[in-house]
């Protein structure tokens, strides 16, 4: 045992970066295939990261509090829809509207990730697949409520919104009011690239709240809960309402950060754009190197940028190799599903490898002989 | 006998005629002892002596009110308390250290030593939030984390990572956080010293020295008797949950509390059973065997099993006695090397000793002997259709169940081991805790075993069903020659059917001695005094003894 500690850093290196040192390489043979000029990608990326960002850290906070990946975040999403929804019938643009949104989207947030944390707490050890399976509950309670209630019990005002049938949301609203109203905000162009600064400025502000919470006792309450539910209980941590709190957290910040990604995309797809939201989040999370135990602020960022390189890179190079973009199309897909798989996988190998570890210590001598 | 500080001050602790029965069944009765400040109390006592529930009568634990409730009083500062929970315990200055670690791995010695207690500061947003959302003083709460450490006297990093530390850290780490908390006079350790290495103990009795002499007063429950001989001030000791010695180091020896403390006044080898001339052929051979089941880790047992033999193997509980059989059978993860009659026992496959002729009748015999919610017959038989094929007939292609074999088989077993039931078709969950040992028994004799392990095979089971457990053991090995080792925590049971027996404690073997040996000698063997101490009181003690280590 004592041999495996010398020259192998690097290769524990290797091993625990594996997912972002492949995703680099695949995306290096991408980028080369696929012709793109730097200036071109330069842009996508910023402006990917910009949209993306703050979607996947609000992943972070039920992690640290050992909750996993929580796919219940499309709940969030879905609050910030039905914010968006309201402002475009009302025809509120701009920062105006965006605020509005959020603050309608903030109480419904706060609603949707108390249920979850109540399930999840109930599901205590299998909070992914319940929060997952949740999502896809959820979503048809949302297409329930827009799709036959809004236009009928809730009042919508603008035609355009509505179905000809005379209730229900169409399935693309147009948000033309507030599309890149903070990514313009503060204009600033550098060598003919688009600079989304406000948007980065307020990606930056919640990167700090972050780091501030962790300092928080909540934030100490919510690692120690994370780490070990009964010790944090016997110490006295409300540890079940530190939980929810995680989640609750989580939702609102969803919701914020689908407000975000959709004012930068422009249209809303009213009954699939929260759908993707969790999964390429978490995807995106994964593939900066974080598990389903432990994420930082380096892994979002790394993983926003070496997913999303991906995802513009692999349609082209997919055609000018094989002649058909749809390869490259497929191929993200398919990439996006298999890093979660993988995270999973190698989650649950690990803690085998430390339960393995523990034991060992346990041996006394005879685990030398043997 | 009350010592200690009995001047005018009254002394910290006073425990006055406290008893408590749970129900029907008297676990203590009239304990008497006090504690002064800054003093060192041993309680030591086998297992289910009282000691821990005389702990949780101080402690409050909502087990004793919910039970009816204790007799007696006990008295802090000379006034009587009542505590209705653990939080009124640790109001009044009350530490416990527990045998399982509560500590969070990833965090820092220091973030553990101040878990929920942290140092916080105030920022606006709390207005909005709630305390929750005050920030950590990280520098005072290392700051207070190294005074805590510093009281304990030891070296230890209060920034190390919790899972980097060894054990015996760990244990300090919890010491450390129940006297960082305000105003702790009292500190109860648990076993602290079972999980330690001898160096660690070693520090860890003079921390305790050291925090006696800044007068925080400590009951140290152990049963290794050296330390407590070396650090208490006084020693009181349970058996069957009254109080039967209380004396001074200097007044005692570890003869003394050892007899004392497995006592039962000697029936007069009436236990012990017959010196019988056996083979001396080796049944089995386990040679650094290691298992890692939680609770009952075996680090590096050798031992061989003879044939023909009851071999006991005893010991307290958590020392590692219930893996051995465990780990041999396949159920918990194990390495090592185990022979049986020349041929290799694969570990961490249970069809392999099925194989080779050893089966074992579990201790969890409602968790894994049993099939509750299936008949006698079914139950006895179970094992050896699935594993040999038998009770089984042959009708053209298909091989059926032989019904009429399966129940005449049970019959008999229902006849020979007088097995209370309606027949052999009732439900075994139907049945009392010795009948339903005792079909565990026909179960495991069903397969025709060469070797048997039987663990705990007399716990929760009545008097007179515990006789014909024991008298049924004790028939199978000189009837049929089958080689039994039984697995038990009641030494005296151990000693009135086995040949020899072998003490484990912390997961090895600390001696092996014939049961005709008194039972003097198997109390220093249990409270690791060492086998040298042992082996001198077997031979000062009895003239009938052979030496006899394996």
């Amino acid at each position: 045992m004592k041999s495996s500690s010398g020259g192998n850093a690097v290769k524990l290196f290797c091993v625990r970066n594996a997912v972002p040192i492949v995703f680099l390489l695949v995306s290096a043979v991408g980028i080369y295939y696929s012709q793109f000029t730097a200036e071109y990608l330069i842009q996508e990326m910023l402006t990917r990261l910009a949209r993306n960002s703050f979607l996947v850290l609000s992943l972070l906070i039920p992690i640290m509090a050992g909750m996993g990946l929580n796919f219940g975040m499309v709940l969030g999403a879905m609050a910030g829809q039905i914010g968006l929804i309201f402002i475009s019938d009302w025809n509120i643009s701009g920062l105006y509207g965006m605020t509005l949104a959020a603050l309608i989207a903030t109480p419904l947030a706060i609603l949707f990730g108390w249920m979850c944390g109540v399930v999840l707490n109930k599901a205590r050890g299998r909070e992914m697949v319940t929060s997952y399976i949740l999502g896809f509950f959820m979503n048809g309670v949302y297409q329930l409520v827009v799709l036959y209630g809004f236009g009928s019990l809730v009042p919508i005002l603008n035609p355009e919104l509505v179905l000809s049938r005379g209730y229900g949301i169409r399935n693309v609203t147009n948000l033309d009011n507030i599309r890149g109203t903070l990514d313009n905000a503060i204009p600033l162009d550098i060598m003919g690239i688009h600079i989304p600064l406000a948007t980065f400025l307020l990606i930056g502000v919640f990167c700090l709240f972050i780091i501030w919470f962790r300092r928080t006792k909540l934030g100490q309450d919510m690692r120690a809960t994370g780490q070990d539910l009964s010790v944090a209980h016997s110490a006295g941590i409300p540890v079940m309402r530190t939980r929810i709190i995680s989640i609750v957290i989580s939702t609102v910040l969803a919701a914020y950060g689908q407000i975000i990604f959709l004012q930068n995309v422009g249209t809303l797809n009213t009954y699939n754009s929260h759908e993707q939201a969790g999964v390429f989040a978490i995807a995106s999370l994964l593939v900066g190197g974080a598990t389903v135990a432990r994420a930082s602020i380096l892994n979002v960022f790394t993983g926003v940028l070496l997913f999303h390189l991906m995802f513009v890179v692999s349609p082209m190079a997919g055609k000018y190799l094989v002649g058909d973009a749809q390869i490259g199309e497929y191929f993200r897909v398919f990439v996006c599903y298999a890093i979660i798989s993988l995270a999973l996988v190698l989650h649950a190998w690990r803690r085998h490898a430390d339960r393995e570890r523990a034991r060992a210590a346990l041996r006394g001598n005879a685990g030398g002989a043997a | 006998m009350q010592r200690g500080t009995m001047g005018a001050e009254d002394p910290l602790l006073r425990v006055e005629g406290v008893g408590k029965a749970y129900f029907s069944n008297r676990v203590l009765k009239n304990v008497n002892f006090t504690l002064g400040k800054g003093r060192i109390l041993g309680l030591v006592g086998e297992n289910g002596a009282g000691k821990s529930t005389l702990m949780n009568i101080l402690f409050g634990m909502r087990v004793i009110q919910e039970t009816g409730g204790y007799e007696g009083k006990i008295l802090i500062d000379g006034q009587e308390v009542h505590f209705r929970s653990p939080m009124d315990a640790l109001k009044a200055g009350i530490g416990m250290v527990h045998q399982e670690f509560s500590l969070i791995p990833g965090f820092t010695v220091a973030e553990n030593i101040v878990l929920n207690r942290e140092t916080l500061v105030y920022n606006p947003l709390v207005e909005a939030f709630g305390d929750r959302l005050t920030t950590l003083d990280r520098k005072n709460m290392s700051q207070r984390a190294d005074e805590a450490i510093a009281r304990l006297n030891i070296e230890l990093d209060s920034s190390t990572p919790i899972s980097e530390l060894p054990v015996g850290y760990k244990q300090f780490t919890e010491i450390a956080r129940e006297i960082d908390k305000k105003g702790t006079r009292l500190l109860v350790l648990d076993e602290p010293t079972a999980v330690l290495t001898e160096t660690e103990a070693d520090i860890l009795l003079d921390s305790m020295r050291r925090l006696a002499s800044q007068g925080i007063s400590i009951i140290f429950i152990s049963h290794r008797l050296q330390e407590v001989m070396s650090v208490c001030d006084d020693i009181v000791i349970l058996r069957d949950g009254e109080v039967v010695l209380q004396t001074t180091p200097a007044e005692t020896s570890v003869r003394q509390i050892a007899s004392a403390m497995v006592g039962r006044k000697i029936e007069k080898n009436e236990g012990a059973g017959e010196e019988r001339a056996l083979s001396g052929e080796t049944a089995m051979e386990i040679s650094h065997l290691w298992v890692d089941m939680p609770g009952e880790t075996v680090r590096d047992v050798s031992l061989s099993v003879r044939e023909g033999e009851i071999l006991g193997i005893g010991g307290m509980a958590g020392q590692g006695k219930l893996g051995i059989a465990n780990g041999i059978m396949g159920l918990h993860p194990a390495g090592g090397n185990v022979t049986f009659h020349g041929k290799n026992v694969e570990l961490n496959n249970p069809s392999s000793p099925l194989s080779l002729g050893i089966s074992a009748v579990s201790e969890d015999r409602r968790g894994v002997g049993l099939l509750l919610e299936e008949s006698i017959a079914w139950n006895i038989v179970f094992t050896s259709l699935q594993m040999q094929g038998r009770f089984l007939k042959r009708v053209g292609p298909l091989k059926l169940r032989d019904e009429e074999a399966i129940a005449e088989c049970a019959r008999s077993y229902i006849r020979d081991l007088e097995i209370k039931c309606t027949g052999e078709k009732q439900h075994v969950q139907e049945l009392s805790g010795g009948n339903q040992q005792k079909v565990c028994l026909a179960k495991a004799f069903e397969t025709r075993p060469q070797l048997l392990f039987v663990a705990e095979p007399t716990r929760g089971i009545d008097v007179g069903a515990k006789k014909v457990v024991l008298d049924t053991l004790k028939r199978y090995n000189r009837e049929h020659g089958m080689t039994v080792v039984v697995i038990s925590s009641e030494l005296e049971e151990l000693r009135s059917v086995c040949d020899r027996i072998a003490i484990i404690d912390k997961g090895a073997v600390a001696g092996i001695l014939p049961a005709s040996t008194p039972s003097e000698a198997f109390g220093y063997l249990l409270m690791g005094a060492g086998s040298d101490e042992a082996e001198k009181a077997a031979s000062d003690n009895s003239n009938a003894t052979e030496a006899a280590r394996a």
